[in-house]
């Protein structure tokens, strides 16, 4: 038996469907009844069928960090949260910037299996910001690097991301730009606003990232290029956007599951598990970036999954790393942050995670509908009720999630991968 | 009262007066021929201190001391911290050697707020100065100070003009006070160059003015604040001449206070930049008595956080 029937799912949370998964390809979708022969069925009543999920933006430390993530961890988190193909930066050690690094990066997320990883290539040399990293080398490795950033840091030299955004034009590449102005954040610890002056921790204001985003939409529009703005945190990043994409530049934009339902005020318990960059923001801009993201502004949740050892938040807040684990959680929070509160629909959540995140990184076998005849990469997921999330089926190395005991609605139950199940029952499918 | 001492914030109107009142009593009976309380004898009462503050250290440790308990002090240089212990290990130790209190001073904002959530220590823990957050002895004994001049030493401090000059945003001092003092009733006036004033202030419960001049005639307890010269190499302000011509206390704007207003300084003053030997040392000048001050309040607070026996019992 090698294939699944999903009968009655909800495709969509639309109609209810029976789904035939064969030979890695959805073979059959009917509104009828099937009753194929000798491939798994499972009962899929109560729950929704999205097209597999794709993250344009994951951590997975290997190599040189070990010991709080691998790409086999990491992608086995990743299956966990329905995901298919994820995108791992490049803030390796060694960085990401060689063809030599990203094509080891992606042997071994093909040797883990759990989910197609496509490598991230650094901009620059080792990530310094001073000199153009060999993107063509990248971009023709076995690999096939499209996607291309200093995540972590900003490419602050205006001359250098002129360049680069030129430079990837060659091979339909897209510069992901961390917004982040270096001088106006020397040692920021967390958002710049009441909450900051109140406990003595360095800003990190919004216009650190509004103004990069600015110059680099204007960046783009000039040279006409792609470009795409990882995790936007502030109303004005997503206004600024907004106009961008009014005007017709090429530019893309994701934002991160809890910068749509956390906010500055947890920052109040010193808790280092809740800082992150950047950094958590106030309620106007959750809001701002929840319009954004139902009314297609933002084109992509983007997890920003960044594992960190224990010692390395179980510190004072200003010794502590910067990151927040998010690829379990990752569906849940868009449940509960967007579709209970009927901002978006599941059809749209789909666009957003998988869809958009998948034209985005230019991979053409992910973010394609459940549809007969296409490449069977699909999560089923159980929206009702909600629960405390925990850690109980936690695959990453690493524990620094924001989420741990936070009411979250949804549970993913199943992931295919062409048509191979990784996840069944909300475990791993060896 | 809370367990612990983190901020200002912590405390309630009645909290506040209450350790005004204890410190007031405790004042009187280590003035008189006792000069030591018996009342926390027997407890452990650890100096945590990360920071060099040879003031508040002493400070607390004179305190301790006048209530009869073991004082232990922990200061980072020539310890185990300078070889990198975490935070955590080097509270896990103190709390296998039984520590009631920890006092604890450190450079970055939250760490005494880390050390009472975390479960890593049994005892209270006071915040003697965490980075560029709190300092909520510090406050108490300045609203100590105030009240004794011009409250005779009892109830709150309704009504009081509070101004407060100088480098806000890095000031953990002026943050605490502003908490307690709005707790206390006071209208405080914070004073500075609008670099120096934190961003989201709006939201705190004072006022704020860029010219020092004005509040001056309507203040009654004027607290200058330590300048660090190093801060014009930021560019919060260009020169410390022009910072002390905006915003330093020379004789002739100690001349423009009305008569009954006093100068506090939380120490240690950069004569010269922030305020005048003359403004410093003048009758106005309350500093020293902070100081001493410092000690009654202290011990209040570690009497009423480790509930020591009454002070009824004790002075019978």
């Amino acid at each position: 038996m090698s294939g699944y029937l999903l009968r009655g799912v909800s495709l969509l949370g639309e109609a209810q469907v029976d789904v035939l998964i064969d030979g890695g390809i959805i073979s059959e979708v009917s509104k009828k009844p099937l009753a194929p022969t000798g491939v798994h069925t499972i009962d899929c009543d109560g729950l929704v069928a999205l097209p597999g999920l794709v993250d344009l933006h994951t951590h997975l430390r290997e190599p040189g960090r070990e010991d709080s993530e691998t790409v086999e961890s990491g992608s086995a988190a990743a299956a966990l949260g329905g995901f298919v193909a994820v995108h791992a930066m490049a803030n390796t050690n060694p960085v990401a910037d060689t063809a030599g690094v990203v094509e080891q990066v992606y042997r071994l997320g093909r040797e883990a299996g759990w989910c197609d990883v496509r490598p991230v290539g650094a901009v620059t040399v080792g990530l310094h910001g001073t000199q153009l990293a060999e993107l063509a080398a990248m971009a023709h490795s076995a690999a096939r690097v499209r996607i291309f950033s200093d995540d972590g840091k900003c490419v602050a030299d205006p001359i250098l991301m002129r360049r680069a955004l030129e430079y990837v034009k060659a091979f339909d590449g897209v510069i992901a730009q961390h917004a982040q102005e270096p001088r106006l954040t020397e040692d920021a610890q967390m958002n710049e606003g009441f909450v900051s002056s109140q406990l003595g921790l360095r800003g990190w204001p919004a216009v650190a990232e509004e103004s990069i985003i600015s110059r680099d939409v204007l960046l783009a529009e000039h040279v006409g290029s792609r470009l795409h703005v990882c995790h936007l945190s502030t109303a004005g990043s997503v206004e600024i956007v907004r106009w961008a994409k009014s005007r017709g530049v090429m530019v893309t934009a994701e934002v991160t599951p809890h910068h749509l339902l956390l906010t500055d005020e947890l920052a109040r318990s010193y808790d280092p598990r809740y800082k992150v960059n950047p950094p958590l923001r106030r309620d106007e801009d959750v809001m701002a970036l929840r319009q954004g993201l139902a009314d297609g502004t933002i084109d992509a949740v983007a997890t920003d999954h960044a594992p960190h050892p224990v010692e390395d938040k179980e510190c004072e807040w200003s010794s502590a790393a910067f990151g927040m684990i998010g690829l379990q959680s990752a569906l849940s929070v868009v449940q509960t942050a967007m579709i209970e509160t009927g901002l978006m629909t599941w059809s749209e959540v789909s666009d957003r995670m998988s869809t958009r995140p998948a034209r985005i990184g230019s991979l053409r076998d992910h973010g394609r509908p459940i549809a007969v005849g296409e490449p069977a990469h699909v999560v089923l997921l159980d929206p009702r009720g909600k629960s405390p999330f925990t850690l109980e089926n936690n695959a990453s190395l690493s524990t620094n999630s924001p989420f741990i005991g936070m009411e979250l609605y949804g549970r993913v139950e199943a992931t295919f991968l062409r048509g191979r199940a990784t996840v069944l029952d909300g475990k791993l499918a060896g | 009262m809370k367990r612990h001492l983190l901020s200002a914030s912590d405390l309630t109107l009645e909290d506040a007066v209450l350790i005004l009142d204890t410190a007031e009593e405790l004042a009187k009976l280590v003035d008189g021929p006792v000069k030591k309380l018996p009342t926390l004898r027997g407890r452990t009462v650890v100096n945590l201190f990360y920071e060099d503050s040879t003031r508040t250290r002493i400070s607390f440790e004179a305190a301790a001391k006048r209530l009869s308990a073991d004082v232990i002090n922990f200061t980072a240089k020539g310890s185990s911290v300078s070889k990198g212990e975490s935070l955590k290990d080097t509270a896990l130790t103190l709390q296998a050697m039984g520590a009631d209190a920890v006092i604890v001073r450190h450079s970055a904002s939250g760490a005494a707020h880390q050390l009472a959530a975390s479960g890593w220590i049994a005892g209270s823990v006071i915040n003697a100065g965490d980075g560029t957050h709190e300092h909520p002895s510090q406050a108490l004994l300045d609203a100590y100070t105030m009240r004794r001049h011009l409250r005779d030493g009892k109830g709150d401090l309704a009504g009081v003009r509070v101004t407060i000059v100088g480098d806000v945003l890095h000031s953990r001092v002026a943050r605490s006070n502003v908490l307690l003092l709005a707790t206390l009733g006071a209208d405080v006036t914070l004073v500075a160059p609008p670099t120096l004033i934190p961003y989201g202030v709006e939201q705190w419960p004072c006022q704020i003015s860029y010219d020092l001049d004005k509040v001056l005639p309507r203040t009654d307890a004027l607290m200058m604040l330590r300048v660090q010269g190093e801060r014009m190499n930021n560019a919060f302000f260009p020169s410390t001449r022009e910072y002390s011509r905006g915003y330093g206390l020379d004789d002739k704007r100690v001349a423009a206070l009305s008569s009954k207003a006093i100068v506090m300084h939380p120490g240690p003053m950069n004569r010269g930049l922030e305020i005048s030997a003359g403004a410093a040392d003048g009758l106005r000048s309350v500093i020293v008595e902070q100081v001493a001050n410092g000690v009654s309040v202290r011990m209040a607070i570690l009497y009423l956080l480790l509930g020591g026996a009454s002070i009824e019992e004790v002075s019978s």
